[in-house]
């Protein structure tokens, strides 16, 4: 259920659009932000509150990749395996990480530590190979980079 | 030579209002607002020939023109900062390095179409500049720079900062309005255009965030001078992105018509390791790859389009003499059937049934009508879709198979040969 804080915080985001239904994508943002991730029960509640079908709120929880269905691990890395990360390593990166984390990609350790998550272009291809770090970008790559933030984590 | 877009770039706190306002900040929109008519900021904007900066390379004050005047429901502008072409990473500078600017071009562009209401929609994935531009909207409502009567005029105007939530379709202009309206983001049957019945089916403009930020120094130093700074019917500067085998990969600001060869040697620093130049994809992956013999090509969209590619994005990404085209195929390829949105039959099928053939061609179990249906496969592709995606997927992918033919087919005689 959402609680009073919650439903205030979304009257407020709703309040910023002609139609109710336009805060999707922002409350579901805000509801992962709270429980790292999209729950069916999360789902519904979103569906009463903005007043359309749940069916159509799974299809946009769906639909997007930054929303997840399942939690993801405490240290969540997205390397993007798109052409300027390719031509600079993006392989041997999403590898390395694979192989020390024992993950294939969109797979997540069983400590619930580490998630490896394999994306396209993440916009900062000046930086490549790149990736985000849970929000963070991080660019560059080098495995001994990844050494550091696994070390972090652990 | 003279910077425009990236003009405050690099300054300490670049992003706060006092530092855009000593210089000339907020002129622009002051002298559109309380000395010139709307028509005449269109006017301006059209004799600029500042043109669609995200991709298409649409004529600005031409889309502006088209908001029907007579129609009494309110009028939108949406920001498109959706920045997902792979290559592009210019609108992420301007969005944490010069907000303002941006926040400036949206007042000017809402006053000239007769909005009172600007979207901007940035990719989910730019945490940080989301969070830029929020803090920069909330400080312009509290200085009076945005709201109501802004700036002592009589002009009104809100600004909402919306995150998208990661799907390349959603940089397409239809689909994007869907997003905005809480939806998946499926692309629109044209027409009608958004200039017609856009968001919430009402009149709306939908421009990139390097475009709007082209505007306010257009209303400060004149049409001529910025459609000058360019070459022929593509005016101003523009921000190059350039990335992959170059020794100083970053952004690059240039007048249009500067030539690949420029941007790769002088300014990017040319190729590491000594190695030779193999092919360059030169605005955003969509568009057609080039050879190595084809970069004195000047960096515009009417000369691009010229020889068959495309200016699109401003995203450079460059090839060495080592890499396997095949695999360059086969990341472009499997970008597109990743990106599809699955909304068109020819684009969903088709674009993993051309991963799943390159795919097969580089690891060297293909057969020769794998390579043979390449062609066919991507041209029925092409033409068949209700967005421009599935041509992106046939002039991208298309190209590397037809330049680089000797590479594909040697992928099959190296089979053939192992049997």
């Amino acid at each position: 259920m959402l609680t009073s804080d919650f439903l205030q915080e979304l009257d407020k985001l709703t309040a910023k659009y002609e139609k109710k239904q336009a805060a999707l994508l922002p409350a579901l943002h805000a509801i992962q932000e709270k429980q790292g991730l999209i729950t069916p029960q999360a789902e519904a509640d979103i569906a009463q509150y903005l007043g359309i079908p749940v069916v159509h709120v799974h299809e946009v929880v769906s639909f997007y990749h930054l929303f997840h269905q399942t939690q993801k691990g405490k240290c969540h890395f997205s390397v993007c395996q798109t052409t300027s990360c390719a031509l600079r390593g993006a392989e041997d990166i999403i590898e390395y990480i694979g192989k020390i984390l024992d993950l294939k990609p969109g797979e997540t350790t069983a400590d619930g530590k580490f998630s490896l998550s394999v994306v396209e272009c993440l916009g900062a291809c000046e930086m490549a190979p790149v990736m985000q770090h849970n929000k963070d970008y991080v660019g560059c790559l080098t495995k001994e980079k990844i050494n550091e933030l696994i070390k972090k984590t652990v | 030579m003279e910077k425009v877009i990236t003009r405050n770039f690099g300054k300490a706190n670049s992003h706060r209002l006092e530092v855009y306002l000593q210089n000339k900040g907020y002129e622009a929109a002051r002298r559109a607002i309380t000395q010139m008519t709307p028509v005449q900021v269109i006017d301006e904007i059209k004799k600029s020939n500042l043109r669609g900066l995200g991709g298409a390379g649409f004529p600005t004050g031409n889309k502006w023109g088209f908001i029907p005047k007579a129609n009494p429901k309110p009028k939108y502008l949406v920001i498109n900062g959706d920045e997902g072409e792979p290559g592009t990473f210019k609108d992420r500078y301007i969005l944490e390095q010069d907000p303002h600017a941006l926040l400036e071009g949206i007042i000017v562009t809402c006053y000239a179409i007769g909005s009172h209401k600007a979207y901007v929609y940035i990719r989910g994935e730019y945490v940080k500049s989301l969070q830029t531009l929020q803090g920069v909207v909330d400080e312009a409502y509290k200085q009076g720079f945005l709201g109501k009567g802004i700036m002592g005029t009589t002009f009104d105007i809100d600004v909402v900062v919306h995150p998208g939530a990661g799907a390349y379709i959603c940089g397409e202009e239809t689909a994007l309005l869907e997003s905005l309206e809480g939806k998946k983001g499926f692309p629109r049957l044209k027409p009608p255009f958004p200039a017609v019945a856009g968001l919430f089916g009402c009149p709306t403009v939908i421009n990139n965030v390097e475009t709007v930020t082209c505007v306010p120094p257009i209303i400060l130093n004149g049409a001529e001078w910025f459609a000058k700074l360019g070459s022929g019917k593509n005016g101003g500067n523009r921000i190059f992105c350039v990335s992959g085998h170059v020794n100083k990969p970053g952004i690059y600001e240039l007048p249009n018509g500067t030539t690949l060869r420029e941007i790769i040697y002088e300014h990017a620093g040319g190729i590491p390791n000594g190695r030779k130049l193999k092919a360059v994809i030169p605005g955003g992956i969509s568009a057609p790859v080039l050879t190595a013999d084809e970069i004195d090509v000047k960096m515009d969209f009417d000369s691009l389009k010229a020889i068959g590619s495309m200016a699109g994005s401003g995203g450079i990404i460059v090839m060495d003499e080592t890499t396997d085209m095949v695999w360059a195929a086969m990341i472009v390829a499997r970008f597109f059937a990743q990106e599809s949105c699955g909304q068109c039959t020819p684009c969903r099928e088709g674009s993993g049934w051309v991963y799943r053939n390159i795919k097969k061609l580089y690891h060297g179990t293909a057969r020769p009508h794998d390579l043979a249906n390449l062609p066919g496969i991507v041209n029925n592709i092409g033409g068949n879709t209700i967005c421009a995606f599935g041509d992106a997927v046939m002039m991208s992918v298309g190209s590397y198979v037809s330049k680089f033919r000797s590479e594909f087919e040697h992928k099959i005689k190296e089979r053939v040969c192992q049997i």
